[in-house]
């Protein structure tokens, strides 16, 4: 598995595009660190990109990588290796190049510039977002043979999970607002990885906004640690619950 | 060595296997033939569990290949079109898979050699040519000496001094008694190297027999036209 | 020797030139107890009452004294009884520790109780587990300076009011430090009094909350992380300035809440990391100037009951939301602030921003309909949906804009008086 996993790094490293990613997110986290002297205000901005361009990237990235590894997967496949095992190895090396890339971009200058500590939520919903969308492409991936329609198919994922979800999630809340909504709230919220990992930032960076007098519940749930632990958790439950369903059917592909 | 019962295998409405059996023997060399589409690739995958069947299964030394990986270690594979990482060197290729078949020592080098690979070990497999690649793939195949070797139009691309180190070391092989599949569509090449003839058509098994009884039976001294002659005999009835 | 000493020390001396008397309590006599003391005290003396620890129940005063604790003079009401009560007099009170009244929400027992004693004095003492601290009723020209009061308990009808006057008028108040009780400072029909650098913290309800006092000016007082910040109600010429209204989080905790408040002045102050900094409803011709707003989920949240009110030159920095309304018509006007949040340019250079800013985002003003929409915060969609009002305003009140944003934040070191 580990001398898997080295050659497919070494071979998205090799592929210019992961520097190119690395330093789209150092510039634009030096930039905002430089414009802004509010550590705060820049923790928030980089929040949107952790929310909305990491997930992007992820799940584009890792669609194209993995059509662009079927040379390698099939050339594997004949190899007495197990398939679950091939898979993975493509899934950790994916996931792993991407989250460095994040820490890297964004985390470093974080650290340099003292927001390490705040953020460190940022870092860790960043981190599992990307696990999340690399598992959603490779889910993907999985479900169609075309390159196209997979691309496809994963900026759907991409776009519902950061945007359709939600305008359902308001829909939903302003509908049946008259009822107490609370927990339901919660739990729509609880089955997207993008809506957890806000939250989990939101814990960190900006609790103003949801100890806010939307009710005593939301007070009593993310006031104490079982708010973060259970948004922690079932985040990290959605990084690998695609990947696991993806094996699955990949066990039964015909290459 | 290989025992093939009622497999099947649809892809969708495409009924590409209809419940073909098959017994090959080791020490034999089969050439696997049929019009296009005729399931000679699928079947090949189904050998080397890249393609699931539907229905039936495939033993490969007694062990069955459905969900086991470990019989693979009895296979060497040349794909018809040879397709690789493009980022890696041609020495990391061959490194990457001895490691993962956890085969350093005894290796069967002769074709890495004799098609002079070792000189082009730097290059990347994306700058390599459709025919360098064929003789990375044939090499790859016989790397680890495995007792059955599955060649998918093995001689397709290869400049002629090429095909003829190729053609050798596969007779030698067959000698050797390892069990060797060939698909082409080339009949001198399998005239030459093939003692047993598979003929497929739209997914089920035609003929399976030695060619020398294949001669014998339609007179005819050259593979080539005794499998015209074949198709003669069968086409009408099925069409 | 400060000026309050130098009052006290003098009032001394002209008691014993009046010829009054000094009574001394201490466990070797000649007082054994306060009661004692006080029973032969005429009216003038001065009782002392040195170091130790005095059980006794309920101490009742009704001619004027003055009572003065040396230090380590301590009141203990065993958990059981009121420990001072005044009643119809002028008394002062100083340097007493006052220790674990009774607890009853009956008797509201308090460490000292007041009522008409006007121009009652109440200075350095401590309040270490009383259920009320200072109860005043009906007590006019009370001063209150430089005590401190401290109580624990789980629950709220386990507590009284640290500082509690009702019907009182020209009181003045100061630099008290109130702790752990129900309200910090509570006041009911007090009028033209001053309330000044006191510091009311953690108290389990309000660090203040008053209602039908006119006229009183609150001034560089503190209140911070109070259960639900300061609340006060139906009350005109309120003047609050320079006061730091600090952490007050819950989901209905405010810096500050402004209910049938009319004809006031809020300046100076400053609104940090609070829930909702100020809340106010039914709020009129009111004037918020040269405050500062930061890091609060809402700055200020106006609802529609609110008209005729001014915010100009405050400045706005960090908060979550600006300002949530939860009407169409606006009846308040908006002027010359400083927004972090404002986007706008100012091509003339002359510091305020050519383009108006509108402080009501659309988001807020949809999570104050739903509480519950809030979870969606600072995602793609809310983001979307901002920029798209921003574009084509449906929901927010295009009238509740700032028309001079300011482009820098206002200086406001130079505070108004």
């Amino acid at each position: 598995m580990f001398q898997l996993i080295r050659y497919i790094l070494l071979d998205i490293v090799r592929t210019r595009f992961l520097l190119f990613y690395t330093a789209l997110l150092l510039l634009s986290s030096i930039g905002m660190f430089q414009l802004d002297a509010d550590t705060g205000k820049v923790l928030l901005s980089l929040m949107n990109i952790v929310l909305i361009v990491v997930p992007l990237i992820s799940v584009v990235f890792s669609t194209i990588h993995f059509y662009n590894s079927y040379e390698f997967i099939e050339l594997m496949l004949s190899q007495p290796i197990d398939r679950r095992l091939i898979f993975w190895a493509e899934f950790v090396a994916t996931a792993l190049s991407l989250v460095l890339a994040f820490l890297v971009g964004v985390g470093l200058p974080l650290v340099f510039y003292g927001g390490a500590v705040g953020g460190s939520m940022l870092l860790f919903s960043g981190s599992m977002l990307t696990v999340a969308f690399v598992s959603l492409a490779f889910l993907s991936s999985v479900l169609t043979r075309d390159k196209a329609r997979a691309i496809g198919l994963a900026l759907a994922f991409w776009l519902y999970f950061t945007l359709i979800y939600d305008a359902f999630v308001l829909w939903v809340v302003y509908q049946f607002s008259d009822y107490p909504l609370e927990t339901a709230t919660l739990v729509l919220v609880s089955l997207n990885p993008v809506d957890l990992a806000r939250i989990l930032m939101m814990l960190q960076l900006d609790i103003s906004a949801l100890m806010g007098y939307s009710g005593a519940f939301f007070k009593l749930f993310f006031g104490t640690a079982t708010g973060a632990w259970f948004s922690s958790v079932l985040l990290v439950v959605w990084s690998f619950l695609p990947v696991v369903i993806a094996t699955r059917i990949f066990q039964r592909k015909d290459l | 060595m290989i025992s093939i019962s009622d497999l099947d295998k649809k892809f969708g409405r495409l009924h590409v296997l209809r419940s073909l059996r098959l017994e090959l023997e080791a020490g034999k060399a089969y050439a696997l033939i049929g019009p296009n589409g005729s399931g000679k690739t699928t079947l090949l995958k189904c050998i080397l569990g890249l393609v699931i069947p539907n229905e039936g299964e495939i033993l490969v030394a007694g062990e069955s290949v459905r969900n086991h990986w470990r019989y693979r270690e009895k296979l060497g594979y040349m794909p018809q079109i040879g397709r690789y990482p493009g980022n890696m060197t041609i020495g990391q290729l061959f490194s990457m898979v001895s490691d993962v078949r956890k085969a350093s020592t005894d290796r069967d080098e002769e074709l890495y050699e004799a098609f002079q690979l070792e000189k082009m070990a730097n290059k990347r497999m994306h700058t390599l040519s459709g025919g360098t690649r064929q003789k990375v793939s044939a090499a790859l195949a016989f790397l680890f000496r495995p007792p059955v070797l599955i060649l998918d139009e093995p001689t397709a691309g290869l400049d002629p001094v090429s095909v003829e180190i190729l053609k050798d070391k596969i007779v030698r092989e067959k000698e050797n008694g390892r069990l060797i599949i060939i698909s082409s569509h080339i009949m001198s090449d399998l005239d030459y190297l093939a003692t047993d003839l598979v003929y497929l058509y739209e997914g089920e098994l035609l003929f399976h027999d030695s060619i020398a009884r294949l001669k014998a039976e339609t007179g005819e001294e050259r593979l080539g036209r005794a499998i015209a002659h074949l198709m003669q005999a069968h086409l009408p009835s099925n069409a | 020797m400060n000026f309050r000493t130098f009052l006290t020390v003098l009032l001394f001396l002209l008691a014993q030139l009046a010829d009054a008397r000094v009574l001394r309590v201490s466990k070797q006599g000649p007082f054994r107890l306060l009661s004692q003391a006080v029973r032969a005290a005429r009216a003038g003396d001065t009782i002392s009452i040195a170091a130790g620890v005095y059980s006794e129940p309920n101490v009742l005063i009704q001619k004027p004294l003055f009572l003065l604790g040396e230090k380590g003079a301590v009141l203990d009401g065993q958990g059981k009884h009121e420990i001072l009560t005044i009643a119809k007099t002028r008394v002062t009170v100083q340097g007493l520790t006052f220790r674990r009244s009774g607890r009853s929400n009956m008797d509201d027992y308090a460490g000292i109780k007041v009522h008409d004693a006007h121009g009652s004095r109440f200075i350095n003492n401590t309040f270490d587990e009383t259920f009320f601290g200072i109860h005043l009723s009906n007590t006019d020209s009370a001063y209150i300076a430089g005590n401190r009061l401290k109580a624990t308990a789980a629950n709220e009808y386990e507590l009284g009011n640290g500082i509690h006057l009702w019907k009182c008028r020209w009181a003045r108040i100061e630099n008290n430090h109130i702790t752990g009780h129900r309200d910090g400072i509570y006041f009911e029909f007090v009028t033209n009094s001053q309330i000044t650098r006191n510091q009311s913290r953690q108290n389990m309800r309000y660090g203040l909350h008053f209602m039908f006092c006119d006229d009183n000016t609150y001034e560089s007082n503190v209140f911070s992380k109070n259960g639900a910040g300061v609340a006060v109600m139906y009350t005109k010429g309120v003047r609050m300035l320079n006061n730091l209204f600090e952490e007050n989080w819950g989901a209905a905790a405010y810096g500050l809440l402004l209910k049938d408040i009319r004809d006031s002045e809020v300046r100076g102050n400053r609104f940090l990391n609070n829930t909702s900094g100020i809340y106010m409803e039914g709020t009129s011709r009111t004037l918020f100037e040269n405050n500062l707003f930061r890091g609060n989920g809402w700055a200020i949240q106006l609802q529609a009951s609110c008209d005729g009110n001014t915010l100009r030159r405050n400045n706005f920095a960090g908060n979550t939301f600006d300002i949530a309304t939860n009407g169409h018509v606006v009846l308040n006007t908006v002027n010359g602030n400083y927004w972090d949040k404002y986007q706008g340019y100012d091509l003339n250079r002359d510091g305020v921003g050519d383009v108006p800013y509108y402080p009501v985002s659309l988001f807020a003003s949809l999570s104050e309909q739903i509480p519950s929409a809030m979870l969606l915060w600072r995602s793609f969609l809310v983001f979307m949906l901002e920029r798209a009002e921003k574009v084509m305003p449906a929901i927010i009140p295009v009238d509740l804009r700032d028309n001079q944003p300011q482009l820098q934040p206002h200086d406001l070191h130079q505070r108004s008086r």
